[in-house]
């Protein structure tokens, strides 16, 4: 039933393999933006919330901010720790309430930002955690509000570790992408899946690798290249990103 | 110079009274600031030495709230800090420029951005912005680098950012935290001739810390010693270093420890003013036919003036020389006489 020498066949081929590209891009560029949109507040305010951080008295109380506290860790740690495989099934039902359908692309994007938000909510606290305390003394003397240190001093000077935690992010978004392939959620996972397992197609499943491998370098070169670009100090970038990688446990 | 006179009828510029911080609790409670009150008046540099872990620290960081004190109150430019709610204090805190050891600078930004850092902060409008940074890292002899980044810079440099950014909002005090401390012998130098320079074009009041008696020598009109949390001694130079037995005239000029002989008359005279160009060890030893062995001498020009320090031996006991004191006395020289024991202690 695979027959290279069909004339229909690389054809074909071709543009099953631009169709799941797209898909996988579609899936993992949302999930990725709602995990910027997401992670990064909610990596902010795990730092924020911590004994001695920016928002150690939320509404005046140290209680209700050591309680938000937990609560967040609670939530990252949850995330981080359920497998995916698991926790892409038991969201079958809050996939199928937001999107309508727990099937295609687009109800994948629903289990890959939950999975990927956690993720990159660590790295986000990791990163501003390197921030010298200093500086955001110095904003304090400069008359700062915690909104200004926040946006003026704590993300700009996190920026390229955090580009780089992003990246580890995406890698990780574009893995979970194609396991989403399992629960026909589209994409190069379904196509390595319904050709390479289902139909034993070696060529399928070896295109399917190279694309993703590509997708891979590419986004971690620009990381990489946007990273260094962003920082001003001589030669941690490559310290950092062996810091995030070891962060992320492969 | 200390203040002159139509300064000193003006309210001091800060004050802190009973100021008073505990930090932690119970048995591992640490009091880093007991009761401490001082006052700095306007246009002059004051500074407050100590030994690390005196609260030196701690005490310039109560002046702009940045640690708040435990009781007392801290007035600056005529405005109590402890009772201002949060958006007050951050307008106070705007005019209080404070300068780190470490420089505490954005690496995100270069040294221009960081100035306007300052600004932004003020809510000044971005044309504005940029003209005003420009100028004040002219003023601070850095220009040509706006456009560096911090990890380009030196030391140096790198404060001068800093003090740039201190003054970019035009406040009318500075507050400097060991900014001095990372930076090697003839950095320090130039920093300090940058406060001196700033102090008097902008006539700005300078508050600094330091562990550096040469710092306070150097460039200051005032000084506190500060010791577990307490002000041991608090004055202006001049004055210190006139009066007998001053924890901080010996520190700023030690004499040595050099061991006069037992039996003999040990006397300490401190000069100021004048006196310290007049021949007074010559004249004592010709007209009292004296054989004085100095044992150790400091002069110093403090605020453009000479004072200084002498301690001298004399041959035999302090009831003998008492006619060779008094007569240094007459010339208003301010001596201190002790007796070398058996030992050669001197007491």
């Amino acid at each position: 039933m695979i027959d290279v020498n069909d004339p229909n066949f690389w054809p074909q081929l071709w543009e099953l393999m631009l169709v799941a590209t797209g898909e996988t891009l579609y899936m993992v560029g949302v999930a990725l933006i709602f995990t910027v949109l997401l992670g990064l507040p909610l990596g902010i305010a795990v730092v924020g919330t911590e004994r001695g951080g920016l928002f150690e008295r939320v509404l005046g109380s140290r209680r209700l901010s050591a309680v938000i506290n937990w609560v967040l860790n609670f939530i990252v740690n949850l995330g981080r720790s359920v497998p995916f495989v698991i926790l892409m099934v038991a969201l079958i039902p809050v996939t199928r309430f937001l999107v309508g359908t727990s099937i295609g692309a687009t109800a994948a994007i629903v289990p890959l930002s939950l999975v990927a938000i956690p993720f990159f909510a660590r790295m986000v606290e990791i990163a501003i955690k390197e921030v010298d305390a200093g500086l955001i003394e110095a904003a304090h003397s400069l008359g700062a509000t915690r909104w200004q240190i926040v946006s003026k001093v704590l993300v700009p000077e996190a920026l390229a570790p955090m580009v780089l935690g992003l990246s580890t992010t995406v890698t990780s978004i574009i893995n979970f992408s194609a396991m989403v392939g399992v629960v026909a959620g589209g994409g190069l996972g379904s196509v390595a899946i319904r050709w390479g397992y289902q139909r034993y197609s070696v060529i399928h499943m070896i295109i399917v690798i190279i694309i993703i491998f590509i997708i891979v370098m590419v986004l971690q070169w620009l990381a990489t290249w946007g990273a260094r670009r962003l920082t001003h100090r001589s030669g941690d970038t490559g310290k950092r990103k062996r810091m995030f990688e070891s962060v992320a446990g492969g | 110079m200390p203040p002159s006179s139509h300064q000193e009828a003006l309210p001091p510029v800060i004050t802190v009274s009973h100021v008073s911080k505990t930090f932690g609790s119970g048995d591992a409670a640490v009091t880093a600031l007991d009761d401490v009150s001082l006052q700095v008046a306007p246009g002059e540099i004051f500074g407050v030495v100590g030994q690390s872990g005196a609260g030196k620290s701690t005490l310039i960081r109560t002046v702009n709230l940045l640690e708040r004190p435990d009781t007392g109150s801290v007035i600056v430019d005529g405005q109590e800090l402890t009772t201002l709610s949060d958006s007050a204090l951050r307008r106070a805190r705007q005019h209080i420029g404070m300068v780190f050891q470490h420089f505490n600078l954005l690496e995100s930004r270069t040294a221009q951005g960081n100035v306007e850092l300052a600004l932004e902060l003020a809510g000044t409008d971005s044309r504005d912005r940029k003209r005003r940074a420009s100028e004040i890292l002219d003023l601070v002899g850095l220009g040509a680098k706006a456009g560096s980044f911090p990890s380009q810079l030196s030391g140096g440099q790198k404060q001068r950012v800093g003090i740039a950014r201190a003054l970019a909002a035009e406040p009318r005090v500075l507050l400097s935290d060991e900014a001095t401390s990372a930076l090697d012998p003839e950095t320090t130098r130039s920093i300090l001739e940058l406060f001196k320079t700033i102090n008097e074009q902008l006539g700005l009041t300078v508050m600094l810390i330091t562990h550096e008696m040469d710092v306070v020598k150097g460039i200051c009109d005032s000084a506190a010693l500060l010791e577990h949390g307490r002000v041991v001694e608090t004055g202006g130079l001049v004055e210190l270093i006139s009066t007998p037995g001053s924890r901080l005239a010996a520190d700023l000029f030690p004499l040595g420890d050099a061991t006069p002989a037992p039996g003999t008359t040990v006397i300490d005279i401190t000069f100021s003013g004048g006196s310290a160009d007049r021949p007074v060890i010559a004249q004592l030893a010709r007209d009292h036919s004296l054989d004085v062995s100095i044992l150790g001498a400091v002069i110093e020009s403090i605020g453009g003036s000479q004072a200084g320090r002498t301690r001298l031996e004399l041959p035999g006991t302090p009831a003998q020389n008492a006619a060779a004191v008094d007569d240094l006395r007459d010339q208003g020289l301010l001596v201190e006489v002790h007796s070398a024991d058996a030992a050669g202690g001197v007491s």
